[in-house]
């Protein structure tokens, strides 16, 4: 299935005006994580949160909702929130952690649950995984020269990045700026480029803002826990729904953007297997 | 906690394990010199599926996987009463070999710890082991590829000529391993639980990494990184039980004043190998 297995696929959003002010689209991500935390479905949620250096963040281990809230929006680069699980379970000493994740992130949570090798007393502690669409992750240096060469503004200056419509795109105070997606390619990490997972397909829920219209998100429910929350989530009002079927663009262009990158992964599978590299799928 | 792990594991589904009063015996009647025992496991054959015979041979290791063994508290008693047999292992069931004890045959020998090439009883142990065991498991990261006794170096007491501490692997084949420093306590209920329900599936990648003595933290840099399969995710930091390991600027900086050697590292990357199905069915997927 081009988008893993789900139980249902809605298009919605966080009620909740602080959440909308400052999610990346519908703040799925922070209303799902604030609601399990609030309802002590989980102790803490590790986050990619903010440091002093504008879209660099670090794994933050959030025990409130402010500070899932002050994580809030996309950083299109690395967060290893799953280095930080096991500070959550050691350090903070926490029994329920929550935690959102793009796919290749999934990847080694689920891994490490399944195998759980040399993690004692880890993989039953994570309780609840948000996962987010992701085609590519960029170094920080790809996005400098994003903003800073191409674009030929500055980090300081950026309050918003995002990737939409066929452009990269940073919002200041005064300017909407953009450079053609085309132009980012080529910059994103290498190890993606074999990556097929598009729709984070090993989370319990995931989100992105492919297929619903703008401050709305696409989300797929798909473990039975998953689905519970995100449910109770919705009875309790915190996020509103539209039917999918209902809105423009719809689940048409997530297909095709998991397919194509489905397919780009084969072929540069392929021609690794052809060179003799390793490649795990 | 445990009670999740048992329901995953299938534990209380099995009601059978318990009509098999055959089993019973003492195990220390196994150690005994024993002739009529060839004829006797032959009509054993169908019983070993369901409770397998274990022994557990501690060679030059800390003692952290047998620590880590009992550590599953709630389901140790039901695994060592009625799940396996424990028929060697002096810590276990106070059974070891000599010269008027042959070593009994088993199904699965658990050794911990690397082995000492000048100790000759070491040696001779896990020769001999490797005779009457179907099954070798290096189990825990010494046995598996040297870990931590890979910094020996001799010179000390109580024997100063104890240098040289090599995998298991090295000496003898090694039919599978559970890696880790130590190895948890769930991928051991995990793994022995897959043993008795003949779920081979599951003990593929203990099979797979058998032999495989790499894995320290500067082998990430050359199997992951220096491969392009690294995306940053931070599960080997996360496994990493010294935190040896840490992540800048979105890939693994090994210290190597911490770094153990036990590869938790490579073991985790989901980018060494993957275990999609096995996940996906986890998941309800």
């Amino acid at each position: 299935m081009v988008l893993g297995t789900y139980k249902d696929a809605i298009c919605a959003r966080a009620t909740d005006k602080s959440i909308q002010k400052v999610s990346q689209d519908g703040g799925i991500v922070t209303a799902l994580l604030s609601y399990a935390l609030d309802e002590k479905i989980i102790e803490g949620a590790v986050v990619a949160g903010p440091t002093e250096e504008m879209f660099k963040p670090e794994p933050l281990v959030a025990l409130t909702s402010d500070e899932i809230i002050s994580a809030a929006g996309t950083k299109y680069t690395f967060s290893p929130n799953v280095w930080a699980l096991k500070l959550a379970v050691r350090q903070y000493g926490l029994e329920k952690v929550g935690t959102v994740a793009i796919p290749c992130q999934l990847m080694g949570i689920r891994k490490m649950q399944s195998y759980p090798f040399s993690t004692r007393f880890l993989a039953d502690k994570i309780k609840f995984v948000v996962g987010i669409f992701c085609m590519e992750n960029f170094p920080y240096a790809s996005l400098e020269t994003f903003i800073n060469e191409k674009m030929h503004s500055s980090m300081d200056m950026t309050l918003k990045m995002d990737i939409g419509k066929g452009k990269f795109w940073a919002y200041t105070d005064e300017e909407e700026l953009s450079i053609p997606l085309k132009e980012t390619h080529g910059y994103e990490q290498a190890g993606c480029n074999i990556c097929k997972d598009y729709t984070a397909e090993l989370s319990d829920v995931s989100t992105g803002s492919v297929g619903a219209p703008d401050g709305w998100s696409t989300v797929l429910s798909r473990t039975e826990n998953g689905k519970s929350i995100f449910d109770k989530a919705v009875e309790a009002g915190l996020i509103e729904t539209k039917p999918m079927d209902s809105v423009k663009p719809g689940l048409g262009i997530l297909e095709k953007l998991s397919d194509g990158k489905k397919t780009k992964a084969v072929d540069e599978i392929k021609k690794r297997v052809e060179m003799g590299l390793p490649v795990p799928f | 906690m445990f009670e999740k792990l048992k329901k995953l594991l299938g534990f209380g589904s099995k009601p059978k394990i318990k009509e098999n009063p055959k089993i019973k015996e003492n195990p220390k009647v196994e150690a005994k010199p024993n002739e009529a025992r060839k004829e006797e496991s032959q009509q054993g054959v169908e019983k070993v599926a369901e409770k397998p015979r274990l022994g557990y041979f501690h060679l030059s290791g800390c003692t952290g996987e047998i620590m880590s063994l009992s550590e599953n508290y709630d389901i140790l008693a039901e695994i060592l009463t009625n799940m396996v047999d424990v028929v060697y292992g002096q810590t276990l069931v106070d059974v070891w070999w000599d010269d008027e004890n042959p070593m009994p045959e088993m199904d699965l020998a658990l050794v911990e710890g690397s082995v000492c090439l000048q100790d000759e009883h070491s040696l001779k142990e896990l020769y001999e082991l490797r005779k009457k065991a179907k099954l070798v498991c290096a189990f825990g990261s010494c046995a598996k590829n040297g870990c931590f006794t890979r910094f020996c170096r001799g010179g000390q007491q109580a024997q100063p000529k104890h240098e040289s501490f090599v995998p298991i692997s090295d000496l003898v084949k090694v039919d599978l391993t559970l890696p880790g420093c130590p190895a948890s306590p769930e991928i051991i209920a995990k793994s022995v639980v897959a043993l008795i329900n003949g779920d081979m599936d599951y003990l593929q990648p203990m099979m797979d990494l058998a032999t495989c003595s790499l894995n320290c933290g500067c082998d990430l840099q050359t199997i992951v990184v220096n491969k392009a399969l690294c995306t940053g995710c931070g599960t080997c930091a996360m496994a990493c039980p010294t935190r040896a390991l840490t992540m800048n600027q979105g890939r693994p900086e090994c210290n190597k004043n911490r770094c153990v050697k036990c590869g938790s590292c490579s073991i985790h990357c989901p980018r060494t190998w993957f275990p999609e199905d096995r996940i996906k069915q986890d998941l309800g997927l």
